[in-house]
């Protein structure tokens, strides 16, 4: 049993990272109709957000400390962080700490900035083509981000720290009565967790609750619609797709001290992801999002040393068995609505 | 000429002189020369320049006929390395054999792969190859390790003892055709150029021949049209009663076997295999070739293959200092500038270089290289006609 409970947390940051990217393809893909697969390229950036924020936070000058003297006598050159120069000392370590929380804040404007970009300069053009052409720009801009990065940043991979204060791990088995040290769950997951779950929960509830959603909604059931209306539902789809691309870039932030962020992330991710929205269903939100965590849970699940005994290298192939299963047996995917790259 | 109409001949006559005088045409710079780097013309090279191109041509007669894009060909390469590899390690060390059992092994997962797979279409049909093309990965990298030697992959090694003309010695059995070894060379020296001909090479280059010839064969075929009708309107072709599916079905397993060619013809030039070469970057890159070179054209993929290789090898190989030395006949602010303005595109950047190369072949030139090389050709011809038009148009006025 507890090992069970072991397992769907374990499956449950990883179903988080894989729903809120799913999350944020599907809304592309439901409102201008496109397959974009630069969003794991996305998520990287936002990961990346994090290693710059944090570079800017420790960035330090030398001040030479008149007090001081090294092994030679001369007077002893300290490295001095800006941030405590300007907040004090403690309060500069605090903020150093929190770099990545801090890189949220620097992470939205940029990406909502990314996102315009992307779709003004690149994607608009592409509506008329067909899938395969939009399935191939975009990995070509994958290709050409992801290698941009690794020519700023390197090809190993960046460590950034969680803040101190969620290091270590939250002994949970207690609070089922279980005993203590079996459960055992990072802090850190589990903020990961309650912030995607915070972000899906907004972007449904802005969906559904205002009425820019209800217009977005409105578009992506009928656009032509909508636009005889007189609204300028383009501007709005614009949007979405940068609500997207920062919703991809918090996941990356977040997920930046779980997994050190590189410049292969994006593509790795991207695989994942576009099979959790296939298995969810085309164009289906809710889908979406529940087949990033039931993935996400069988996957950790398959990797369970009791499973593996029986099916060897199962935990590596589970998540295209069950696309390709679930894509044979539902073709629309889980939730997926009618008529939705159907043709 | 065996079946081809005057055009196609050409086309055919102009591969062939290609690919039999690739030694000369690839080594047009003297040894020891400044730009020596940039030669092609040796084996390894060459056989690489081949094999991606029968891949690429097997890639392009299903995404440039039927407009299904796979993103999981080069599984069925990585399942030819590794038929072809252990016909060798148990059968024997002709190539021959090795090369048909790839062609065969591959064609027979294509026709699985493909069976399921096409029951889908668009962005399906292309996570579905995909989810195939990773599982076959992993399975390959951890689970099936006795038949794929996992991570490490397989050799041939001088414990392997097949059944016909193995090594007697001890030693590591090689490669060959009928006693003929691979990696047998004949080099010419004519001043200060040093052209090398490879045995393996050649027969790489009859198979790609073969490959383009076949190639030829289905795009002018009834067959190839059945292929374009499912590309342009699939619903049109099941009213007229044609069923799709054994159309796309045969393109599929046939550009599976390609890629098993090319596989098997890898193996036949280097003796090894690892999982890698079935990784799903490797199945973007065939892609990548197939789109840059013209997809739906019959040249384009063997040009685009040969273009990623030409980067891969040479492009990559370009550092800094060589840059330096390159301008340095500018001052030198201005010499630091340029190089740091185009050393993140070449050398180890040529990724970057390649990505741009393929966003811009996507977005201005749907029909790749060989479109803007008739585009071009185009806009001198038309310019010739429109002088002949004044010209004429002027006469009366005077």
């Amino acid at each position: 049993m507890d090992q069970i409970i072991v397992q769907i947390l374990n499956g449950l940051d990883k179903g988080s990272a894989y729903a809120l990217i799913a999350l944020g393809l599907t809304i592309i893909f439901g409102t201008l109709g496109v397959v974009n697969f630069a969003h794991g390229a996305l998520f990287m950036m936002g990961a990346f957000c994090a290693v710059i924020t944090s570079k800017i936070l420790s960035a330090s000058h030398k001040i030479v400390d008149e007090t001081r003297t090294d092994f030679l006598g001369n007077p002893l050159e300290v490295d001095t962080f800006y941030v405590q120069e300007w907040f004090g000392m403690a309060a500069g370590q605090t903020i150093m700490e929190w770099a990545v929380p801090i890189a949220i804040l620097f992470a939205v404007p940029v990406m909502i900035l990314v996102g315009f970009a992307m779709e003004r300069g690149l994607i608009k053009h592409f509506y008329k083509r067909p899938h395969a052409d939009q399935i191939l720009v975009t990995f070509g801009l994958a290709l050409v981000i992801g290698e941009i990065i690794k020519y700023t940043f390197g090809a190993n991979p960046i460590q950034t720290p969680a803040p101190p204060a969620f290091t270590g791990s939250l002994d949970f088995g207690v609070f089922l009565g279980f005993e203590a040290q079996t459960i055992m769950y990072p802090y850190w997951r589990l903020v990961y967790f309650f912030f995607s779950a915070m972000i899906i929960a907004g972007v449904f509830a802005f969906l559904q609750f205002t009425t820019f959603g209800m217009v977005v909604r409105a578009g992506m059931a009928d656009r032509e619609t909508v636009g005889l209306l007189g609204i300028d539902i383009d501007k709005r789809f614009t949007f979405m797709f940068g609500l997207a691309a920062a919703v991809a870039g918090l996941a990356g932030v977040m997920y930046a001290p779980i997994v050190a962020p590189n410049y292969s992330m994006g593509l790795d991710f991207l695989v994942l992801s576009f099979v959790v929205v296939v298995v969810g269903g085309m164009g289906s939100l809710p889908g979406a999002v529940a087949a990033g965590f039931l993935l996400g849970i069988l996957e950790s699940f398959a990797s369970m040393p009791v499973v593996i005994d029986v099916l060897p290298g199962i935990n590596q192939i589970i998540i295209y068995l069950v696309a390709i299963v679930i894509l044979l047996t539902r073709p629309r995917g889980l939730m997926g609505r009618k008529g939705v790259m159907e043709e | 000429m065996f079946g081809l109409t005057k055009k196609d001949s050409t086309l055919m006559l102009v591969v062939f002189g290609l690919v039999m005088l690739a030694p000369f045409l690839l080594n047009p710079f003297p040894e020891g020369s400044g730009m020596a780097q940039f030669n092609a013309g040796y084996p390894d090279l060459m056989q690489r320049f081949v094999i991606f191109g029968i891949f690429a041509v097997g890639f392009n007669l299903l995404f440039g006929l039927t407009g299904y894009l796979s993103f999981g060909h080069a599984a069925f390469l990585g399942i030819g390395s590794y038929a072809a590899i252990w016909s060798m390690k148990l059968v024997t060390l002709n190539v021959i054999p090795g090369i048909l059992v790839a062609i065969v092994v591959a064609g027979a997962f294509a026709l699985v792969v493909g069976f399921v797979s096409l029951r889908r279409s668009g962005i399906y049909f292309s996570i579905l190859t995909l989810a195939f093309a990773q599982m076959m990965f992993a399975m390959a990298y951890s689970v099936l390790t006795p038949i794929t030697g996992g991570e490490t992959g397989l050799q041939i090694k001088n414990t392997d003892t097949p059944l016909f003309g193995g090594p007697v010695d001890g030693s590591i059995g090689r490669a060959n055709l009928f006693g003929y070894e691979m990696g047998n060379s004949m080099e010419l020296a004519v001043g200060n150029h040093l052209f090398t001909f490879n045995l393996g090479y050649y027969i790489a280059g009859f198979f790609l021949l073969l490959a383009f010839y076949l190639s030829i064969r289905i795009f002018r075929s009834p067959f190839g049209m059945m292929l374009r009708a499912v590309k342009s309107n699939q619903q049109r072709m099941n009213y007229t009663g044609l069923t799709p599916k054994r159309y796309t079905l045969s393109a599929f397993v046939i550009s599976g076997m390609y890629a098993g060619l090319a596989g098997g013809l890898m193996v036949a030039m280097d003796t090894q295999v690892g999982p890698e070469r079935m990784f799903w970057t490797a199945s973007g890159e065939v892609v990548i070739m197939t789109i840059l070179g013209g997809a739906g054209t019959l040249m384009g993929p063997v040009l685009g293959a040969g273009m990623i290789k030409y980067m891969e090898n040479i492009i990559s190989k370009i550092n800094k200092d060589i840059l330096h030395e390159w301008f340095a006949f500018l001052p030198d602010g201005l010499e630091d500038v340029i190089v740091s303005l185009v050393y993140p595109f070449i050398g180890k950047g040529w990724h970057l270089t390649m990505g741009i190369l393929f966003m811009l072949v996507v977005i201005f030139l749907p029909g790749g290289l060989v479109e803007g090389g008739q585009r071009i050709a185009k806009l001198f011809r038309r310019n010739k006609t429109a002088d002949t038009q004044d010209a004429t148009s002027r006469t009366p006025a005077e």
